[in-house]
Protein backbone atom coordinates (compact mmCIF):
# COMPACT_ATOMS: atom_id res chain seq x y z
CA UNK A 1 0.00 0.00 0.00
CA UNK A 2 1.74 3.53 -1.29
CA UNK A 3 1.32 6.61 0.77
CA UNK A 4 -0.67 7.92 -2.46
CA UNK A 5 -3.41 5.35 -1.97
CA UNK A 6 -3.35 6.04 1.91
CA UNK A 7 -4.02 9.85 1.01
CA UNK A 8 -7.02 8.87 -1.62
CA UNK A 9 -8.64 6.30 0.78
CA UNK A 10 -8.50 8.33 3.68
CA UNK A 11 -9.38 11.40 2.00
CA UNK A 12 -5.95 13.15 3.49
CA UNK A 13 -4.89 16.68 2.64
CA UNK A 14 -1.55 17.58 1.27
CA UNK A 15 -0.07 20.04 3.28
CA UNK A 16 3.69 20.09 1.57
CA UNK A 17 4.80 19.94 -1.84
CA UNK A 18 3.17 17.02 -4.23
CA UNK A 19 6.02 14.25 -4.36
CA UNK A 20 6.01 11.08 -5.79
CA UNK A 21 3.57 9.40 -3.23
CA UNK A 22 3.67 6.00 -5.17
CA UNK A 23 7.35 5.41 -4.15
CA UNK A 24 6.76 5.58 -0.50
CA UNK A 25 5.40 2.32 0.95
CA UNK A 26 4.48 2.81 4.88
CA UNK A 27 6.01 -0.05 6.98
CA UNK A 28 3.92 0.80 9.62
CA UNK A 29 2.43 3.19 11.81
CA UNK A 30 2.95 4.60 15.46
CA UNK A 31 0.61 6.87 17.33
CA UNK A 32 1.71 9.51 19.89
CA UNK A 33 1.12 13.18 20.95
CA UNK A 34 3.87 12.94 23.55
CA UNK A 35 7.15 13.19 21.46
CA UNK A 36 9.66 11.21 23.74
CA UNK A 37 7.08 8.09 22.82
CA UNK A 38 7.77 9.05 19.33
CA UNK A 39 11.57 9.17 19.26
CA UNK A 40 11.76 5.87 21.04
CA UNK A 41 8.20 3.67 19.47
CA UNK A 42 8.69 5.17 15.78
CA UNK A 43 10.25 3.55 13.32
CA UNK A 44 11.86 4.32 10.45
CA UNK A 45 9.03 4.39 7.18
CA UNK A 46 6.50 4.92 9.69
CA UNK A 47 3.15 7.42 9.46
CA UNK A 48 2.94 9.06 12.36
CA UNK A 49 -0.37 9.81 13.26
CA UNK A 50 -1.16 12.94 16.03
CA UNK A 51 -2.86 16.22 16.52
CA UNK A 52 0.86 18.03 17.07
CA UNK A 53 0.89 20.81 14.56
CA UNK A 54 3.51 22.53 15.97
CA UNK A 55 7.76 23.33 14.06
CA UNK A 56 9.14 19.93 16.48
CA UNK A 57 7.37 17.47 15.01
CA UNK A 58 9.17 18.15 11.93
CA UNK A 59 12.69 17.31 13.20
CA UNK A 60 10.98 14.25 14.65
CA UNK A 61 10.19 13.11 11.80
CA UNK A 62 13.11 13.84 10.46
CA UNK A 63 15.16 11.75 12.79
CA UNK A 64 13.41 8.62 12.56
CA UNK A 65 13.00 9.21 9.05
CA UNK A 66 9.29 8.38 8.96
CA UNK A 67 7.20 8.25 5.89
CA UNK A 68 5.12 11.07 7.16
CA UNK A 69 3.41 12.53 9.57
CA UNK A 70 -0.71 12.60 9.80
CA UNK A 71 -2.10 15.24 11.28
CA UNK A 72 -5.58 14.69 12.60
CA UNK A 73 -8.52 16.73 13.73
CA UNK A 74 -7.56 19.74 11.95
CA UNK A 75 -4.90 20.49 13.66
CA UNK A 76 -2.80 23.26 11.44
CA UNK A 77 1.32 24.07 11.24
CA UNK A 78 2.20 27.39 10.74
CA UNK A 79 4.05 28.39 7.40
CA UNK A 80 7.16 27.88 9.17
CA UNK A 81 6.20 24.67 9.96
CA UNK A 82 5.43 23.50 6.50
CA UNK A 83 8.17 25.37 5.33
CA UNK A 84 10.82 23.33 7.62
CA UNK A 85 9.11 20.13 6.37
CA UNK A 86 9.41 21.01 2.63
CA UNK A 87 13.32 21.69 3.66
CA UNK A 88 13.53 18.35 5.09
CA UNK A 89 11.68 15.88 2.68
CA UNK A 90 8.98 15.71 5.30
CA UNK A 91 5.13 14.75 3.69
CA UNK A 92 2.38 16.66 6.33
CA UNK A 93 -0.95 15.07 5.44
CA UNK A 94 -3.65 16.78 7.67
CA UNK A 95 -7.51 15.48 8.41
CA UNK A 96 -10.52 16.28 10.02
CA UNK A 97 -10.86 12.94 11.20
CA UNK A 98 -9.78 12.07 15.35
CA UNK A 99 -6.56 10.21 15.70
CA UNK A 100 -8.14 6.74 16.71
CA UNK A 101 -10.37 6.71 13.25
CA UNK A 102 -7.33 6.97 11.27
CA UNK A 103 -5.82 4.54 13.26
CA UNK A 104 -8.52 2.03 12.07
CA UNK A 105 -8.43 2.87 8.78
CA UNK A 106 -5.06 2.18 8.59
CA UNK A 107 -5.22 -0.94 10.30
CA UNK A 108 -7.98 -2.38 7.69
CA UNK A 109 -6.00 -1.11 4.82
CA UNK A 110 -3.39 -3.56 6.45
CA UNK A 111 -0.87 -0.80 7.30
CA UNK A 112 0.50 -2.84 10.50
CA UNK A 113 3.57 -2.83 12.09
CA UNK A 114 6.33 -5.59 11.09
CA UNK A 115 5.10 -5.88 7.97
CA UNK A 116 7.26 -5.15 4.56
CA UNK B 1 49.87 29.52 17.41
CA UNK B 2 46.80 31.59 16.78
CA UNK B 3 43.26 31.40 17.26
CA UNK B 4 40.21 31.56 14.80
CA UNK B 5 39.91 35.52 15.27
CA UNK B 6 43.86 35.92 15.02
CA UNK B 7 44.75 36.43 18.75
CA UNK B 8 46.91 33.91 20.33
CA UNK B 9 45.13 30.77 22.13
CA UNK B 10 44.67 30.24 25.65
CA UNK B 11 44.61 26.69 26.98
CA UNK B 12 41.10 26.60 27.35
CA UNK B 13 40.68 27.82 23.85
CA UNK B 14 42.77 24.83 22.50
CA UNK B 15 40.85 22.47 24.69
CA UNK B 16 37.85 23.79 22.94
CA UNK B 17 39.07 24.05 19.06
CA UNK B 18 39.62 20.41 18.02
CA UNK B 19 41.38 19.95 14.97
CA UNK B 20 39.62 17.04 13.71
CA UNK B 21 36.06 18.82 13.66
CA UNK B 22 37.20 21.73 12.15
CA UNK B 23 38.65 19.25 9.43
CA UNK B 24 35.47 17.48 9.08
CA UNK B 25 33.28 20.79 8.82
CA UNK B 26 35.16 23.00 6.88
CA UNK B 27 36.92 21.01 4.12
CA UNK B 28 34.86 21.45 1.52
CA UNK B 29 34.39 18.18 -0.73
CA UNK B 30 36.42 19.26 -3.84
CA UNK B 31 39.21 19.85 -1.83
CA UNK B 32 39.88 16.15 -1.09
CA UNK B 33 37.39 14.39 -3.78
CA UNK B 34 40.14 13.73 -6.28
CA UNK B 35 42.54 12.34 -4.13
CA UNK B 36 40.52 10.56 -1.73
CA UNK B 37 37.33 8.58 -4.27
CA UNK B 38 38.27 5.83 -6.29
CA UNK B 39 35.87 5.32 -9.45
CA UNK B 40 35.39 2.69 -12.33
CA UNK B 41 34.75 2.97 -15.31
CA UNK B 42 32.10 1.60 -17.88
CA UNK B 43 34.20 -0.96 -19.63
CA UNK B 44 36.40 -1.91 -16.29
CA UNK B 45 36.18 -5.79 -15.56
CA UNK B 46 34.50 -6.94 -12.63
CA UNK B 47 37.83 -8.21 -11.47
CA UNK B 48 39.79 -5.17 -11.13
CA UNK B 49 37.12 -3.43 -9.66
CA UNK B 50 36.92 -5.65 -6.93
CA UNK B 51 40.82 -5.48 -6.39
CA UNK B 52 40.02 -1.68 -6.13
CA UNK B 53 37.45 -2.44 -3.33
CA UNK B 54 39.36 -4.90 -1.84
CA UNK B 55 42.92 -2.78 -1.52
CA UNK B 56 40.80 0.15 -0.62
CA UNK B 57 38.63 -1.77 1.71
CA UNK B 58 35.40 -0.06 0.54
CA UNK B 59 32.02 -1.35 -0.41
CA UNK B 60 31.58 0.41 -3.89
CA UNK B 61 32.63 2.84 -6.35
CA UNK B 62 31.24 5.39 -8.38
CA UNK B 63 31.35 4.69 -12.18
CA UNK B 64 32.55 7.74 -14.42
CA UNK B 65 32.69 8.15 -18.02
CA UNK B 66 34.36 11.02 -19.36
CA UNK B 67 34.11 12.44 -15.83
CA UNK B 68 30.43 12.08 -15.60
CA UNK B 69 28.64 9.63 -13.50
CA UNK B 70 27.13 6.74 -15.19
CA UNK B 71 26.38 4.41 -12.14
CA UNK B 72 27.24 2.94 -9.00
CA UNK B 73 29.15 -0.15 -8.78
CA UNK B 74 28.83 -2.17 -5.20
CA UNK B 75 29.95 -5.62 -3.84
CA UNK B 76 26.27 -6.62 -4.26
CA UNK B 77 26.47 -6.02 -7.51
CA UNK B 78 30.10 -7.81 -7.76
CA UNK B 79 28.24 -10.74 -5.76
CA UNK B 80 25.42 -11.03 -8.00
CA UNK B 81 28.14 -11.42 -11.25
CA UNK B 82 30.25 -14.17 -8.68
CA UNK B 83 26.91 -16.28 -8.44
CA UNK B 84 26.82 -16.27 -12.14
CA UNK B 85 30.37 -17.16 -12.43
CA UNK B 86 31.12 -14.02 -14.46
CA UNK B 87 33.57 -11.93 -13.04
CA UNK B 88 34.41 -10.87 -16.62
CA UNK B 89 31.71 -9.42 -17.26
CA UNK B 90 32.24 -5.31 -17.58
CA UNK B 91 31.26 -2.88 -15.09
CA UNK B 92 28.63 -1.41 -16.84
CA UNK B 93 26.44 -4.58 -17.13
CA UNK B 94 26.33 -4.75 -13.54
CA UNK B 95 26.21 -1.21 -11.78
CA UNK B 96 23.29 0.08 -10.88
CA UNK B 97 22.06 3.30 -12.90
CA UNK B 98 19.76 5.45 -11.22
CA UNK B 99 19.66 8.93 -12.72
CA UNK B 100 17.45 10.34 -10.06
CA UNK B 101 20.07 10.13 -7.12
CA UNK B 102 22.95 10.07 -8.56
CA UNK B 103 24.13 13.74 -7.32
CA UNK B 104 22.99 13.28 -4.05
CA UNK B 105 24.78 10.03 -4.14
CA UNK B 106 27.75 11.18 -5.20
CA UNK B 107 28.28 13.84 -2.54
CA UNK B 108 26.97 11.77 0.10
CA UNK B 109 29.14 8.76 -0.97
CA UNK B 110 32.38 11.34 -1.19
CA UNK B 111 31.29 12.50 2.42
CA UNK B 112 31.12 9.08 3.69
CA UNK B 113 33.89 7.71 1.96
CA UNK B 114 36.40 10.51 3.96
CA UNK B 115 34.76 10.28 7.42
CA UNK B 116 34.64 6.93 7.27
CA UNK B 117 38.08 6.66 6.87
CA UNK B 118 39.06 9.10 9.60
CA UNK B 119 39.83 7.05 12.33
CA UNK B 120 42.06 4.53 10.15
CA UNK B 121 43.77 7.65 8.27
CA UNK B 122 44.72 9.69 11.44
CA UNK B 123 47.28 7.73 13.67
CA UNK B 124 47.32 8.82 17.49
CA UNK B 125 47.58 6.13 20.40
CA UNK B 126 43.84 7.65 21.46
CA UNK B 127 41.81 9.60 18.43
CA UNK B 128 38.59 11.28 19.54
CA UNK B 129 36.28 13.23 17.58
CA UNK B 130 34.49 16.08 19.31
CA UNK B 131 31.63 17.69 18.26
CA UNK B 132 30.11 20.75 20.15
CA UNK B 133 26.44 22.11 19.80
CA UNK B 134 25.47 25.64 21.74
CA UNK B 135 22.16 24.56 22.47
CA UNK B 136 20.22 27.87 23.24
CA UNK B 137 17.28 27.98 26.10
CA UNK B 138 13.75 28.45 24.92
CA UNK B 139 14.80 27.96 21.38
CA UNK B 140 11.84 25.23 20.40
CA UNK B 141 12.45 26.48 16.69
CA UNK B 142 15.92 24.74 16.71
CA UNK B 143 15.08 21.62 18.46
CA UNK B 144 16.70 19.04 17.29
CA UNK B 145 18.83 20.54 14.96
CA UNK B 146 21.85 19.44 16.63
CA UNK B 147 20.78 15.79 17.16
CA UNK B 148 20.43 15.49 13.23
CA UNK B 149 23.47 17.09 12.58
CA UNK B 150 25.10 14.01 14.81
CA UNK B 151 23.31 11.83 13.27
CA UNK B 152 24.51 12.82 10.01
CA UNK B 153 27.98 12.50 11.27
CA UNK B 154 27.77 8.74 12.41
CA UNK B 155 26.57 7.59 9.39
CA UNK B 156 28.94 9.38 7.43
CA UNK B 157 31.71 8.18 9.99
CA UNK B 158 30.07 4.53 9.49
CA UNK B 159 28.05 3.91 12.33
CA UNK B 160 26.47 0.83 12.92
CA UNK B 161 22.61 1.85 12.17
CA UNK B 162 21.44 0.50 15.42
CA UNK B 163 24.03 2.69 17.61
CA UNK B 164 23.13 5.43 15.73
CA UNK B 165 19.63 5.26 16.63
CA UNK B 166 20.27 4.58 20.11
CA UNK B 167 23.00 7.40 20.04
CA UNK B 168 20.17 9.87 18.11
CA UNK B 169 17.00 9.03 20.48
CA UNK B 170 19.95 9.97 23.59
CA UNK B 171 20.82 12.93 22.07
CA UNK B 172 17.62 14.12 21.22
CA UNK B 173 16.17 14.08 24.55
CA UNK B 174 19.06 16.00 25.71
CA UNK B 175 19.23 18.79 22.95
CA UNK B 176 15.34 18.84 24.12
CA UNK B 177 16.06 19.28 27.99
CA UNK B 178 18.61 21.98 27.28
CA UNK B 179 16.51 24.05 25.37
CA UNK B 180 12.98 23.38 27.81
CA UNK B 181 14.92 23.19 31.24
CA UNK B 182 18.26 25.47 31.25
CA UNK B 183 18.20 28.84 32.04
CA UNK B 184 21.00 29.93 30.06
CA UNK B 185 21.16 26.99 27.62
CA UNK B 186 23.76 24.67 27.41
CA UNK B 187 26.38 22.61 25.69
CA UNK B 188 25.62 19.43 24.25
CA UNK B 189 29.03 17.92 23.24
CA UNK B 190 29.59 13.79 21.34
CA UNK B 191 32.93 12.29 21.69
CA UNK B 192 33.65 9.59 19.32
CA UNK B 193 36.25 7.41 19.37
CA UNK B 194 36.37 3.56 17.65
CA UNK B 195 35.62 1.89 21.00
CA UNK B 196 33.01 3.86 22.19
CA UNK B 197 30.67 7.28 22.02
CA UNK B 198 30.02 9.80 24.99
CA UNK B 199 27.54 12.01 24.93
CA UNK B 200 27.33 14.89 27.44
CA UNK B 201 25.35 17.82 27.95
CA UNK B 202 26.30 20.53 30.16
CA UNK B 203 24.46 23.74 31.66
CA UNK B 204 24.43 26.21 33.98
CA UNK B 205 21.30 26.24 35.88
CA UNK B 206 19.26 25.63 37.53
CA UNK B 207 19.92 22.44 38.98
CA UNK B 208 18.07 19.39 39.28
CA UNK B 209 16.93 19.21 43.61
CA UNK B 210 16.47 15.25 43.25
CA UNK B 211 18.80 13.37 40.24
CA UNK B 212 17.21 10.28 41.20
CA UNK B 213 13.44 11.53 40.95
CA UNK B 214 14.16 12.62 37.38
CA UNK B 215 14.34 8.38 36.20
CA UNK B 216 11.20 7.92 37.56
CA UNK B 217 8.93 7.26 34.42
CA UNK B 218 5.89 10.18 34.27
CA UNK B 219 7.69 12.36 36.49
CA UNK B 220 8.19 16.39 35.01
CA UNK B 221 8.61 19.70 35.92
CA UNK B 222 7.70 20.31 32.82
CA UNK B 223 5.35 23.47 32.18
CA UNK B 224 1.96 22.86 30.68
CA UNK B 225 2.50 25.17 27.38
CA UNK B 226 5.81 22.76 27.02
CA UNK B 227 3.12 19.74 27.56
CA UNK B 228 0.69 21.05 25.36
CA UNK B 229 3.62 20.66 22.36
CA UNK B 230 3.95 16.95 23.49
CA UNK B 231 7.26 17.47 25.85
CA UNK B 232 7.59 17.14 29.60
CA UNK B 233 6.03 13.78 29.48
CA UNK B 234 8.51 12.63 32.07
CA UNK B 235 10.03 10.14 30.09
CA UNK B 236 13.40 12.22 28.63
CA UNK B 237 15.72 10.50 30.92
CA UNK B 238 13.82 7.15 30.81
CA UNK B 239 14.34 6.93 27.22
CA UNK B 240 18.11 8.07 27.44
CA UNK B 241 18.60 5.58 30.01
CA UNK B 242 17.08 2.69 27.64
CA UNK B 243 19.29 3.50 24.94
CA UNK B 244 23.06 4.05 26.39
CA UNK B 245 25.00 1.75 28.31
CA UNK B 246 26.01 4.31 31.09
CA UNK B 247 24.53 7.12 32.32
CA UNK B 248 25.58 9.15 34.85
CA UNK B 249 23.81 12.84 35.87
CA UNK B 250 25.31 15.07 38.22
CA UNK B 251 23.57 18.18 39.68
CA UNK B 252 23.87 21.15 41.96
CA UNK B 253 21.15 23.81 42.76
CA UNK B 254 22.51 26.62 41.23
CA UNK B 255 24.94 25.83 40.03
CA UNK B 256 23.86 23.37 36.97
CA UNK B 257 23.46 19.50 36.08
CA UNK B 258 26.34 17.69 33.54
CA UNK B 259 24.95 14.75 32.16
CA UNK B 260 27.55 11.98 30.72
CA UNK B 261 26.02 8.46 28.62
CA UNK B 262 28.09 6.20 26.93
CA UNK B 263 27.44 3.55 24.43
CA UNK B 264 30.19 0.94 23.56
CA UNK B 265 30.96 -0.03 20.16
CA UNK B 266 31.33 -3.81 19.43
CA UNK B 267 33.90 -4.86 16.98
CA UNK B 268 34.73 -1.23 16.04
CA UNK B 269 32.26 -0.27 13.27
CA UNK B 270 34.18 3.00 12.29
CA UNK B 271 36.28 2.79 9.62
CA UNK B 272 34.28 -0.45 8.35
CA UNK B 273 31.13 -0.62 6.65
CA UNK B 274 28.85 -2.93 8.87
CA UNK B 275 25.05 -3.68 7.81
CA UNK B 276 22.52 -5.28 9.87
CA UNK B 277 21.10 -5.23 13.01
CA UNK B 278 22.99 -7.12 15.44
CA UNK B 279 23.70 -5.49 18.49
CA UNK B 280 26.09 -7.04 20.15
CA UNK B 281 26.00 -5.49 23.80
CA UNK B 282 22.21 -5.86 23.60
CA UNK B 283 23.04 -9.47 22.88
CA UNK B 284 25.30 -10.25 25.66
CA UNK B 285 23.23 -8.39 28.21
Amino acid sequence: MNLQRIIDQLNLTVLTEPGDFESINPTGGYSSDLLSCVMAGAKKGHLWITLQAHLNIVAIAALNELAAIIITENAQPDAASIEKANQQGIVLLSTSRPTYEINGKLWELGIRNGMQ
Amino acid sequence: MHGRHGRPITDQDAHEINRVEELSYDLKTRDVMSTALRTASPEMPLSKVLDILRINRISGVPVLEEGNLVGILSLEDIVRAMEKNDLAATTSQYMTRDVALQKDYKEEEVRRYRASHLFEDIISERTTLVLRYTIKAGDFTQGGKASSHIKRALLRLGADPQITRRCCIAVYEAEMNLIIHTTNGGILKLEVEPHRITMSAADDGPGIPDTEKVFEPGYSTATEEVREMGFGAGMGLVNMKRCVDTIDLTSSVGQGTKLVMRIFIPDQPFGGRRDGETNELAKNH
